[in-house]
């Protein structure tokens, strides 16, 4: 799930000065569950321009915004109000932001949401980071929990020594990971994996933009 | 004889730490560590310690060689991609610096740049087999090197960590990777380090076991609660209560020159970490008989 978080009130009226209609899009799926972007929401950021003098001409939650075909048939569907429109405030991730615009032949599209990380939907609306998308999977070696993300250094051969009382020198409240990855590893009977050397990460791997080519 | 020569004969082998200055000034470090020179086998020189940005290290152990010293280069991987790495090993070897300590590096958001982008781009394992690398004449990518350095590769080890085996487990793979002697975070408890030893006793590589001069309660109290695997026992904090403020340089070196003696049979040797206290340090080798 992608977690994101709404930017504070202020900015995105500083983002919307000079734009008098706005069309409003949510996002169906992951800004749905983080409650940032879900019909509740676009309903709520309606009311709430209207308070400030916007006229919104149409608002939708698109089921899957970072789909680009989704993204235009959305755009076919509120083609009027679109066009109609100075700008598109876009209650998706960074994603969906710029396949909207994509989607909407270059339509002019506000981030409403901070995007945050790729993480685990926990109850009582706690979100944790659990893979960086590092595009170099280590979790075997691992006992299936990600040091490249939940260790701050990203260390890749055991724990940097600085934890206390198992938890990480960075954040007190956080177990280090490496300690867990040793525990686990031992009731696998698996210590092998932790006791090989692990060798230098390719960050060209990593290299900006990604793509995927499939056919 | 050099560093790596003393590790290979029965010397007690005594380092000593210093950090460089905020700022240009090094007349007063180099002061200081010349009041020990020729009574250390060999100077560490932090590198941004505690991610605290100040004079590098690099440029200070070429200083300390310039002036008789040994030093021992602290590199961390938390600045630096693998190319700086490699170039500053490099650099080191021209600068006549022969000893390096690969470390990891505490967090940026632990000092005074929080802000700062942790590089991490190799971790201190991997240092190391970069300077075993380096060492053979080629670099990461395979490249062959137009002279090659030699490096006595260093690391480091938390005797005091709670779990100790996923410690031991990256100590074993520290000397995999090339390291030819440890230094230790600072050592309090001798009956815990001496069972730490116990542990490691198939490590043949030589431990030098750190001591901190306490300078103060309010310094042990940090330091147990912050410092990861450092327990001062609260009978020698009581201790240092129970002097006056003007004592509490003498009962310091008694602290520290207690927990040396303790040490000299129990390890290859002691790394001093005197944290500002580095003119102070003449005073604790006397008292140590070092």
């Amino acid at each position: 799930m992608i977690i994101t978080k709404q930017k504070d009130k202020k900015t995105i009226l500083d983002y919307l000065k000079g734009d008098k209609k706005i069309f409003i899009a949510g996002c169906g799926e992951c800004a749905t569950v983080c409650k940032t972007g879900g019909e509740e929401e676009v309903l709520s950021m309606k009311n709430f321009l209207g308070k400030y003098g916007k006229i919104v001409t149409g608002t939708t939650v698109v089921d899957v915004p970072c789909h680009l075909v989704k993204a235009k048939k959305m755009y076919q569907q509120h083609k009027k109000q679109i066009q109609e429109s100075d700008s598109i405030l876009a209650m998706v991730c960074g994603d969906g932001v710029q396949t909207i615009m994509d989607g909407t032949k270059g339509k002019k599209v506000h981030p409403a949401l901070e995007t945050l990380f790729l993480g685990e939907v926990q109850p009582n609306g706690r979100f944790v980071q659990k893979c960086s998308l590092c595009s170099d999977c280590v979790l075997d070696e691992t006992g299936s929990l990600c040091p490249i993300t939940l260790c701050p250094k990203g260390l890749l051969n055991g724990p940097c020594g600085g934890a206390k009382d198992g938890k990480c020198e960075v954040d007190k409240d956080m177990d280090c990971v490496w300690i867990q990855i040793y525990e686990r590893l031992k009731k696998l009977g698996q210590l092998s994996k932790m006791k090989k050397i692990q060798p230098t990460r390719d960050n060209s791997k990593r290299l900006s933009p990604r793509r995927l080519e499939t056919k | 004889m050099s560093l790596a020569e003393k590790l290979k004969s029965d010397k007690f082998i005594v380092t000593c730490e210093i950090g460089p200055p905020k700022g240009i000034n090094v007349d007063k470090i180099l002061k200081e560590a010349d009041s020990f020179k020729e009574r250390v086998d060999a100077v560490n020189v932090t590198d941004l310690q505690s991610s605290v940005m100040r004079l590098g290290s690099l440029v200070m152990c070429y200083l300390l060689r310039t002036w008789g010293h040994e030093p021992i280069l602290q590199l961390t991987t938390r600045d630096r991609n693998r190319l700086a790495l490699q170039s500053d090993i490099l650099s080191a070897a021209v600068l006549g610096i022969e000893n390096i300590l690969a470390l990891t590096g505490d967090h940026p958001l632990r000092g005074d740049h929080p802000e700062a982008k942790p590089v991490y781009d190799l971790d201190s394992v991997q240092l190391l087999e970069v300077i075993k690398l380096l060492n053979s004449g080629v670099d990461m990518a395979g490249n062959k090197l137009d002279g090659k350095p030699k490096i006595l590769p260093g690391a480091a080890v938390n005797p005091g960590i709670d779990p100790i085996e996923p410690e031991i487990i990256k100590m074993e793979k520290k000397v995999k990777s090339g390291a030819k002697f440890f230094q230790t975070q600072a050592v309090f408890d001798i009956d815990k380090f001496t069972l730490f030893l116990k542990k490691v006793k198939h490590i043949d590589v030589p431990i030098l076991a750190s001591v901190i001069l306490l300078k103060s309660p309010a310094m042990a109290h940090y330091m147990n609660d912050n410092v990861a695997g450092v327990n001062v026992p609260n009978t020698l904090i009581k201790d240092i209560e129970s002097v006056d403020k003007k004592d509490r340089v003498k009962k310091a070196v008694e602290i520290a020159s207690g927990l040396i003696n303790g040490l000299k049979t129990l390890c290859r040797g002691v790394h001093i970490m005197p944290i500002g206290w580095e003119s102070k340090v003449p005073l604790l080798l006397d008292a140590a008989g070092l």
